[in-house]
């Protein structure tokens, strides 16, 4: 299946201006928020100062009858729904639609576990998922391990994005799968959004560098001793990563320095 | 009729028989746990590990750990803030009946305790239901007797049918059963299945174990395995602490849930860590060996081994206690608990409590007391699907 353009736009530079597309919808923030493991109270804090436009959070989360979660969110920001509990595709299709009645829009991150260990993603149950849900509208944004060629398949699917783990989730490990995530960067005409693992605000800088769309995170904020700090440092780290990949790097030479008398000097004697 | 006479290695008519080796994969590595035989060194070295094994969990449970507790729940709350952050799940137990046709020596439900019997109808268990509801909680823990006569299968999935018009989540904490009875308690609402294995010595476990399925050690063991091939999301596993070597029980408990979510990894683990209280009408059994401390070392092991599972912590503990303990390892608290029959709508309930608790205090006190400890009280983290 041919992907719909129409909600995929990648950066749209034009005007000066550095905007993320997804569904439609523009986003000034590279930063989006995962929810799940704060006190409730605190989210608004971290929200305003990570100054993200996107929030994750579980359906499951957001049904409950005392303190919902969804009270804590200010709005304007767009709720980013995700299939947590969900074992199979059906499971997650159950799940998006549940969301998309409860009013929580038609955003969905698409989330398989069939391991409750590492809560790694079932990348083959998140392409038949992705499938079905871009078909009924949802613009789908499935967390996955990177893989060039699940990637390909959930562009084909019609996913507005793909979220490549960088490590497991919780584990604060950074991009232990980076030259996977650049390999899908430089290959998939989709916004990368690099979620899971990323524990500092120097790994959240160093995804942006390598020029991922956005980065998520929620364990490093929601568990920080000063969370609204937290927060702003993580903004800052991923501005800064941004400005850094826009301005293109410079020469970093790894291994030993340049040769004073040039390797090829001896084609010119 | 099971009795004192009978093989408790043997399945009787009617038990399901699973094709698993589990019970002897367990038995052969709480076999080589020698609690003595680990040092300090050991204990730090299982420190040190990003993923402590099971050898590393022998030694976090040895007397060797119990000097290093300030070190070991530090740790243990760094595993629970990762994953899952500040959250803190409550519920309470319902118990609709407490016959019981199992003869254990130390339990205050035994059937040859002299205590008020009593199950709640369908009408009974609503109303308890609506009284619960009312006070905001969103998950219950449904309880029985360990009487498949006089609470069949389809007494618990009504319970159940009802259960899913006030809760979203329901548990299930009743006599094992085989895994199609699981499938269709499943249907009607249930995902969560908890048994505790009470001692996993087998030679103690016929000495305390002296009637009904209850002494069939390898049915009761083989429990979880068979509600996760009947479609239950989570199931819990225990030992009663204080019945045996509490070490070897902690460690054997780990093993079980370890070896089972390996073999069916989207299975969810938590564990509830009771100890052996005072029993109603018998003033004989008292708890022994496990106090405060080891409770702790135990809780704090299980965390550092399987981190990702949930530990459940019962109204069995003083306030204190559960204050803290929510702060370093457990992820589940009990609130409002009445251990009664019908005590939730009556006020005289119409049957006796299984044991006594310690900590009563109201759902709203709960609450307040999670908050207070800067975490979050999460009411339901649960869609059924």
């Amino acid at each position: 299946m041919e992907n719909d353009k129409k909600y995929n736009n990648i950066d749209n530079n034009a005007g000066g201006e550095d905007i993320l597309v997804l569904g439609g919808r523009k986003f000034h923030s590279r930063f989006i928020l995962g929810s799940g493991k704060y006190s409730l109270k605190l989210i608004k804090a971290a929200v305003e100062n990570a100054g993200a436009e996107m929030i994750t959070l579980a359906l499951r989360r957001a049904q409950a009858e005392t303190e919902n979660i969804l009270d804590y969110i200010p709005e304007g920001v767009t709720l980013l729904p995700n299939t947590s509990g969900a074992r199979d595709a059906q499971e997650a299709v159950r799940i998006a639609r549940l969301s998309r009645e409860c009013g929580c829009g038609d955003f969905v991150k698409i989330e398989v576990m069939r391991d409750s260990k590492y809560l790694l993603p079932d990348n083959y149950e998140t392409i038949k998922a992705t499938e079905i849900l871009a078909k009924e509208g949802f613009v789908v944004m499935p967390y996955m391990y990177p893989d060039l060629n699940v990637a390909r398949d959930l562009y084909n699917a019609g996913a507005a994005s793909v979220m490549p783990l960088g490590s497991p989730i919780g584990s604060n490990k950074g991009i232990c799968t980076k030259e996977f995530i650049k390999i899908l960067i430089e290959e998939i005409d989709l916004p990368v959004i690099v979620d899971a693992g990323i524990g500092r605000p120097s790994q959240a800088c160093e995804a942006m560098e390598m020029g991922a769309a956005a980065v998520m995170a929620n364990t490093a904020i929601a568990t920080a001793g000063d969370i609204p700090v937290m927060a702003e440092a993580f903004k800052r780290a991923i501005e800064a990563g941004r400005m850094a990949y826009l301005s293109g790097l410079g020469r970093v030479i790894e291994k030993g320095a340049a040769a004073s008398s040039p390797l090829t000097g001896f084609l010119h004697e | 009729m099971i009795n004192r006479n009978t093989n408790c290695m043997e399945y009787q008519e009617g038990m399901e028989v699973l094709d698993s080796n589990m019970l002897e994969q367990v038995f052969s590595t709480v076999e080589k746990f020698c609690p003595e035989s680990y040092t300090e060194n050991d204990v730090r070295r299982a420190l040190q590990k990003d993923s402590p094994g099971p050898e590393d969990f022998m030694a976090l449970l040895s007397p060797a750990a119990l000097p290093l507790l300030e070190e070991i729940a530090l740790r243990a709350q760094a595993e629970t803030r990762k994953h899952f952050g500040n959250s803190v799940n409550m519920f309470t137990p319902l118990y609709i009946a407490n016959y019981c046709e199992n003869y254990c020596i130390y339990c205050g439900f035994n059937c040859h305790n002299k205590i008020h019997r009593a199950r709640l109808n369908g009408e009974e268990i609503e109303k308890e239901m609506q009284a619960i509801a009312e006070t905001g909680l969103e998950e219950i823990l449904l309880l029985t007797g360990e009487s498949p006569k006089m609470s069949d299968v389809e007494y618990i999935g009504e319970a159940c049918k009802i259960a899913r018009k006030y809760f979203k989540v329901i548990g299930l904490e009743v006599y094992p059963m085989n895994s199609e009875d699981y499938k269709y308690l499943h249907e009607c609402g249930a995902d969560f299945v908890t048994v505790f294995q009470e001692t996993y010595n087998p030679v103690k476990y016929e000495t305390l174990h002296l009637g009904g399925n209850k002494r069939i050690f390898p049915y009761r063991f083989y429990t979880q395995e068979r509600a996760v091939r009947g479609g239950i999301r989570g199931v819990g596993f225990a030992a009663l602490l204080g019945l045996d070597d509490f070490r070897k029980d902690a460690f054997a408990t780990g093993m079980h849930a370890y070896l089972l979510q390996r073999k069916y990894p989207q299975a969810e683990i938590t564990f509830s860590c009771p100890r052996l209280r005072p029993i109603i009408n018998n003033d004989k059994i008292k708890p022994r060996d496990v106090h405060e401390p080891q409770l702790l070392q135990i809780i704090c092991a299980y965390r550092i081994f399987m981190p990702f599972a949930g530990i459940t912590i019962s109204s069995r503990e003083g306030a204190k206690f559960r204050d803290n303990i929510i702060k370093i390892a457990a992820t589940k608290i009990s609130a409002g608990v009445d251990v009664g029959i019908g005590g939730h709508s009556q006020n005289e309930p119409k049957g006796d409590e299984q044991f006594e608790i310690e900590d009563g205090r109201t759902v709203p006190q709960i609450y307040q007391a999670i908050k207070e400890q800067g975490l979050q009280p999460v009411m339901s983290d649960y869609i059924f699907v």
